[in-house]
């Protein structure tokens, strides 16, 4: 795949090409301290020279010391937000029904689906855009609303130089080295003093943008730069999912921890509402006063409330110790059977935005290593 | 016949009816499709009883109440609790965890004509409810999706999860995890809109626990974040400290 090198210049005018296309430019950008997804035009906009330093149930952003001299652009990796709040976002309106002289109306959803580049996507992000796409827009029952959004979107991808705490992507198997599902790939060089960005293009649409840039076949220190980052952001990382998780809790569904975490666990959520992969939802009506108008809206959902597990007489997980087994069973083991990869792409936000701090990695290594 | 709605007040401010009022235009709407057969804070005409829907603001706080609670709850055919005080006891519930009749000393000049009971308790306390709304004050949109699910006959779209969900589907920043500052989304309903964490403040938690609360985990992470005993006392002695989670989670911090 041919490799070129842009400057930040290059990548502004990437964006003002994105923007004269008629995308919706989404990318990181700072809002009370943290790293959140929204619409951006300027390269100044991004949250420069800025870190993330992560734990468990802990998030705070920093100034770095700068790199070889430049304040790196890309160098926080991912805050709460993931893409899916774009792709498959928390509240949809799917269809309205109205009633007007005697008469009822079934109206289907407004077909239109913005135009939107993602800007930043990073390894274990398009490893969970490539499940949602399976999950959502796979078989024979695919989700229009994501599909339409899917289509028209246009992703501009980023390798991580530099690994989060809280990261485990690498083995996972999804990072840090993004290898496919992106229309640019960029990866932020600042060897020698000098800011710039190695660009790589993942389809035709992609390579079309880049021929627009300015820019230059890259001399050999810049993708001995390139391997150097991907491998020390790899070697970096220090939290792994243990090897054979899926069988670890295959064998221990009935282990005593999970009391215990149900007892530390304050099935609040957040870990559902931070996934990448987390696609449940719940449906439910909206009528105004006049009984005129019905609206069937789709809103996120999360297996720690009760009613997600609501059928016909009562609640099958009334503890919170199941739904929270429930939630790493269905990410780590059934997801295996049902959509052929785990869950889990290994991003770590779950671990970050947990009020507690409950990391599923010690959690999966504790089942395996306490005897039930 | 259109529905009979009334609206009745026991202890509390008065906050939670004048939601209804704060409706404006839909409070239009709303007279076209019930009758509003008591609705003292906005009109003098009382129609009498049976009413299809009582919407009970106040806590249970003197000994009159819990007959006139009973006598409402026989004239009603649904009966919906609105507001911290009645859901929870609301603010004045904070007597509750003290001796009563030294604080009436404190705060009454004559304490003797004062007729009241020790304790001011939630509706549900002392007749049977069908549905509570939460919050101090209630939120008028929810008082529109109460009344607007019970004509269409719907189960009313009120959430019971946290507010912790509604915090990330808007968008919000975490207070807790990015600033290591309290918070009591993560034991709280959801249901205000995120109004104090959306402007970068901890949720006060006036909407009371959630469904399976675990405001233990939450006290010890308070502590973990160097919050002393009494400062998360307090925390969880608030709005809605006698509802059940949260009392027993203060009293452990005593």
């Amino acid at each position: 795949m041919e490799q070129l090198v842009i400057d930040v210049e290059g990548l502004q005018q990437l964006l003002d090409r994105l923007v004269q296309q008629v995308y919706e430019v989404i990318g990181p950008r700072v809002r009370h301290g943290v790293v959140t997804l929204a619409p951006l035009r300027s390269v100044s906009e991004l949250p420069a020279g800025l870190v993330e330093v992560q734990a468990p149930g802990s998030y705070r952003l920093e100034p770095m010391e700068t790199r070889e001299g430049v304040r790196p652009l890309f160098v926080h990796r991912v805050g709460p937000e993931s893409w899916r709040h774009f792709l498959h976002p928390p509240a949809e309106l799917l269809w309205c029904a109205e009633r007007k002289d005697g008469h009822l109306r079934i109206h289907p959803r407004a077909a239109e689906a913005p135009r939107r580049a993602f800007l930043g996507v990073r390894a274990c992000d398009l490893a969970a855009i490539a499940i949602q796409d399976r999950v959502l827009a796979g078989g024979a029952h695919a989700d229009a609303g994501y599909l339409a959004r899917r289509n028209r979107l246009f992703i501009v991808a980023v390798n991580c130089t530099s690994a989060a705490d809280t990261c485990f992507c690498h083995s996972m198997g999804c990072g840090p080295e993004v290898k496919e599902g992106f229309d640019l790939l960029l990866t932020e060089l600042t060897g020698g003093g000098e800011h710039r960005f190695l660009v790589e293009a993942g389809s035709d649409a992609g390579a079309n943008l880049l021929r627009m840039l300015p820019s230059r076949l890259p001399e050999r220190g810049e993708l001995e730069e390139r391997r150097r980052r991907l491998r020390q952001t790899a070697e970096g990382m220090k939290r792994s999912l243990p090897p054979g998780a899926a069988s670890v809790l295959a064998r221990n569904l009935e282990h005593p921890r999970w009391q215990a975490l149900g007892e530390r666990c304050l099935a609040c959520g957040n870990c559902t509402s931070v996934c990448p992969t987390c696609f449940c939802s719940r449906m439910a009506e909206k009528t105004g006063l006049d009984g005129t108008r019905a609206e069937h809206w789709r809103y996120q959902d999360s297996c720690f409330n009760a009613a997600h597990s609501y059928i016909h007489g009562g609640v099958l997980r009334h503890e919170r110790g199941s739904r929270y087994r429930q939630w790493l069973t269905h990410k780590l083991l059934h997801w295996q059977a049902q959509f052929g990869t785990p869950g889990c792409t290994g991003c770590g936000r779950c671990i970050a935005w947990c009020p507690v701090g409950i990391d599923l990695t010690e959690e999966v290594r504790m089942l395996g290593e306490v005897a039930a | 016949m259109k529905p009979k709605l009334a609206i009745w007040k026991f202890s509390s401010c008065d906050g939670c009816q004048l939601g209804l009022l704060d409706l404006e235009e839909e409070l239009l709407q709303l007279a076209e499709r019930v009758e509003i057969a008591r609705f003292v804070e906005a009109s003098r005409r009382v129609l009498p009883g049976p009413y299809d829907l009582s919407l009970v603001e106040g806590a249970v706080s003197a000994p009159e109440e819990v007959e006139q609670l009973r006598r409402i709850r026989e004239r009603s055919r649904v009966l919906v609790a609105i507001g911290a005080c009645a859901t929870a006891g609301g603010i004045q519930g904070l007597r509750n965890f003290l001796d009563f009749d030294p604080v009436k000393v404190q705060v009454y000049p004559r304490p003797e004509i004062v007729r009241s009971l020790a304790t001011a308790t939630p509706v549900s306390e002392h007749v049977t409810v069908d549905f509570e709304l939460h919050g101090c004050p209630v939120e008028k949109g929810q008082l529109l999706e109460l009344v607007s699910a019970l004509l269409a006959g719907r189960r009313p779209e009120i959430p019971a999860y946290s507010q912790c969900q509604e915090c990330k589907a808007a968008g919000t920043p975490c207070i807790m995890v990015s600033r290591g500052e309290p918070c009591l989304g993560p034991v709280t309903r959801a249901g205000c809109g995120n109004r104090c964490p959306s402007v970068g403040r901890g949720c006060y938690g006036c909407f009371g626990p959630s469904e399976d609360a675990n405001p233990a985990a939450l006290g010890g992470r308070l502590a973990e974040l160097r919050l002393e005993e009494a400062t998360i006392r307090r925390w969880f002695r608030l709005f809605t400290a006698w509802a059940g989670p949260f009392r027993e989670e203060s009293l452990r911090h005593e």
